[in-house]
């Protein structure tokens, strides 16, 4: 891959350019070409490097938002992790604990994977080995239409159908609530399990599986015993991306969790997570005010977690490269 | 020759790139700003969701009247409107509270102009539950105990009512997301500035609280007394121990019986200009109180008094 990179830098390098037979014509249009190209680069460059340039100057800006209100103080890091009292607004007594956000956000997440991820799996496991090409074909197509429905949409679905569903089915007063939330969440990352889950799958080369047959197993034992291990870095990526989507996800959890700040004692109980409060109240807090600092210090507190579950993601699936 | 020739358009593309950007910022500007003067004019109101259906129904009506003036409305709450002017962004901010002085003193340190308040109508704060509820009426010192962060109750027995067909009688309270003018307010006239009990349900708009209210037996919610639907019912306020209690009515709001009613205000930056000041004149006249009591709220006492 990398000797073809050079071969093909020494195409483009001036003199191996200027070996081009001398016509009038191909003269011209030699220089043209020459021009033509180095703009392209330097742009294709650009456009490479602003990706960059984009997460280092949102990491500079974030920070810098954030930063002041760590060192003002009358901030306590503890009270901000520890306590579940959010009282951005307050008259009285101003408090920023985001504890009970932050497990608003876990529990969330936690029963959207515990839903999604046997789904996920289960789904990606009948795609790539049970089902024939036809309907494969079908379903990839129906999956990657059930990611592209907006999160507002969800949103909406979990606000009105599923809320209804919940309170007949479960007899809960209030439909919105964590339950709700967290079924949403497993339907938007279901999609990206099943695809990510079945590259891995796919991946694993044919002689594994003929490998098993001939040694006698059945195909639920091949499947349990070659398939899943030798796929295991890609189905992991495979979660942890769907984690990923899910701990971000702000406009459907906002919709569907009913927004109550308190700690969840059970399925039934309606949470708030980090999310969706600095989308519900970043568009009131003067900036510059503390409540709009706190509220980056949550964004970053966030960020953290996220890239956290990327990178993780990111180096288990490198893993899989290097096999 | 032929080098200089292409070095030369080479640099006339850069310098045609660099140029076109702040180019084609001061052309979009411009167009803007001469639409205004000459042919279109754009008003941008944003802030109170109290006051959104009002204010969306103004603008409708008035495009009629004027077609000339492009009114874009949204919501958010008051104080997301409030925050927008003070930013300078927007032309009118809808709120359901006052300005606070912080805000103003913002406003003025950000775009050198003081915000002017016009009243453009009045509205009663309602006290909703359930249809089956069997409770009319609730004292301001019983929701102070139901809403605040160190209050006492939390089921409905505690006030002696028991709800048909539920078991779990907690009390589901329904509130509103902090930017909300509505939230403000009940803060400050039930709660006496204290906060919130946690725990909450904090909906996004007005109508979302009347409409959960109206599918949970046990919750208890606020909201404007336009929003008022088959499935839930006003409680009336006992606005102290021994006083009879005021249903929440449009006579009642006019005259202030009612105890939680408050202004309808909006927010210019500095005195508005001819095409905004002839807008909220409108608002003002007896056409735009009219739609005013279309959508549930009161009118102002001068207007209906016209009118009637």
């Amino acid at each position: 891959m990398e000797q073809d990179l050079e071969l093909e830098a020494t195409v483009t390098n001036p003199p191996a350019v200027s070996a081009i037979p001398k016509q009038h014509s191909r003269m011209k249009r030699k220089y043209w070409v020459v021009a033509l190209e180095k703009l392209f680069e330097s742009i294709i460059r650009l456009c490479g490097i602003s990706a960059v340039i984009f997460v280092l100057a949102i990491f500079f800006f974030v920070f810098r938002e954030a930063l002041p209100v760590l060192f003002s103080g009358e901030f306590s890091i503890t009270e901000f992790l520890g306590s579940t009292k959010w009282y951005p607004t307050s008259s009285v007594n101003v408090r920023y604990g985001t504890f009970a956000l932050i497990i608003g956000s876990f529990s969330v997440t936690i029963l959207a994977m515990a839903i999604a991820v046997p789904f996920g799996i289960g789904a990606a496991i009948y795609i790539s080995e049970f089902c024939n090409p036809k309907l494969k074909e079908t379903l990839k197509i129906v999956i990657e239409l059930l990611a592209a429905i907006p999160s507002v949409v969800w949103g909406f679905i979990g606000l009105t159908v599923m809320s209804k569903l919940i309170v007949t089915y479960t007899g809960a007063i209030i439909g919105v609530n964590l339950l709700n939330g967290g079924i949403i969440l497993a339907l938007m990352s279901v999609p990206i399990i099943v695809s990510i889950g079945e590259d891995a799958l796919k991946a694993v080369p044919d002689s594994y599986r003929e490998a098993a047959i001939s040694m006698g197993t059945t195909k639920w034992q091949m499947i349990y015993r070659v398939l899943l291990p030798a796929a295991k870095n890609g189905l992991l990526a495979a979660v942890l991306l769907g984690i990923g989507r899910a701990v971000g996800e702000t406009m459907a959890v906002l919709m569907a969790t009913g927004h109550a700040v308190q700690l969840p004692y059970g399925l039934l109980d309606s949470v708030r997570t980090l999310t969706a409060n600095i989308a519900a109240e970043l568009g009131e807090a003067p900036s510059g005010s503390d409540h709009y600092r706190v509220l980056f210090l949550t964004g970053i507190l966030l960020f953290c977690i996220t890239f956290a579950v990327n990178l993780t993601a990111d180096f288990i699936i490198r893993g899989v490269r290097r096999k | 020759m032929i080098k200089t020739g292409i070095s030369l358009l080479f640099r006339a593309t850069i310098i045609l790139w660099a140029a076109s950007f702040p180019l084609l910022i001061s052309c979009g500007k411009n167009d803007n700003s001469g639409e205004k003067k000459s042919k279109k004019a754009a008003i941008q109101i944003k802030g109170s969701d109290t006051m959104v259906n009002v204010a969306q129904a103004w603008a409708e009506e008035y495009k009629k009247i004027e077609p000339s003036v492009d009114i874009e409305v949204s919501g958010g709450g008051s104080g997301v409107g409030i925050a927008a002017l003070t930013r300078g962004t927007i032309d009118i901010a809808t709120a359901s509270r006052n300005m606070k002085t912080q805000e103003i003193e913002q406003a003025k340190k950000n775009t050198g102009k003081e915000p002017v308040e016009f009243i453009v109508g009045y509205d009663a704060l309602a006290i909703y539950v359930h249809k089956d509820n069997p409770i009319n009426q609730i004292s301001i010192e019983q929701l102070d105990q139901i809403y605040s962060e160190n209050g006492s109750i939390t089921r409905w027995s505690q006030l002696g009512i028991t709800i048909p067909g539920e078991k779990n009688d907690k009390i589901i309270l329904i509130s509103r997301q902090s930017s909300s003018g509505t939230y403000e307010f009940f803060r400050e006239h039930v709660l006496q500035k204290k906060d919130f009990k946690l725990g909450s349900l904090d909906m996004n708009g007005s109508k979302e609280v009347v409409e959960l209210v109206g599918h949970a037996k046990t919750a208890i919610g606020y909201s404007g007394m336009g929003y008022a639907t088959k499935d839930v019912k006003m409680l009336s306020i006992i606005n102290s121990a021994g006083q009879s209690p005021i249903v929440a009515n449009l006579e009642n709001a006019q005259s202030k019986k009612y105890p939680l009613s408050r202004s309808l205000l909006i927010y210019t930056l500095g005195q508005p200009d001819s095409v905004i000041k002839k807008y909220i004149d409108w608002t003002m006249s007896a056409a735009g109180q009219k739609i005013v009591l279309e959508n549930g709220y009161v009118p102002m006492l001068a207007t209906t008094q016209q009118s009637l």
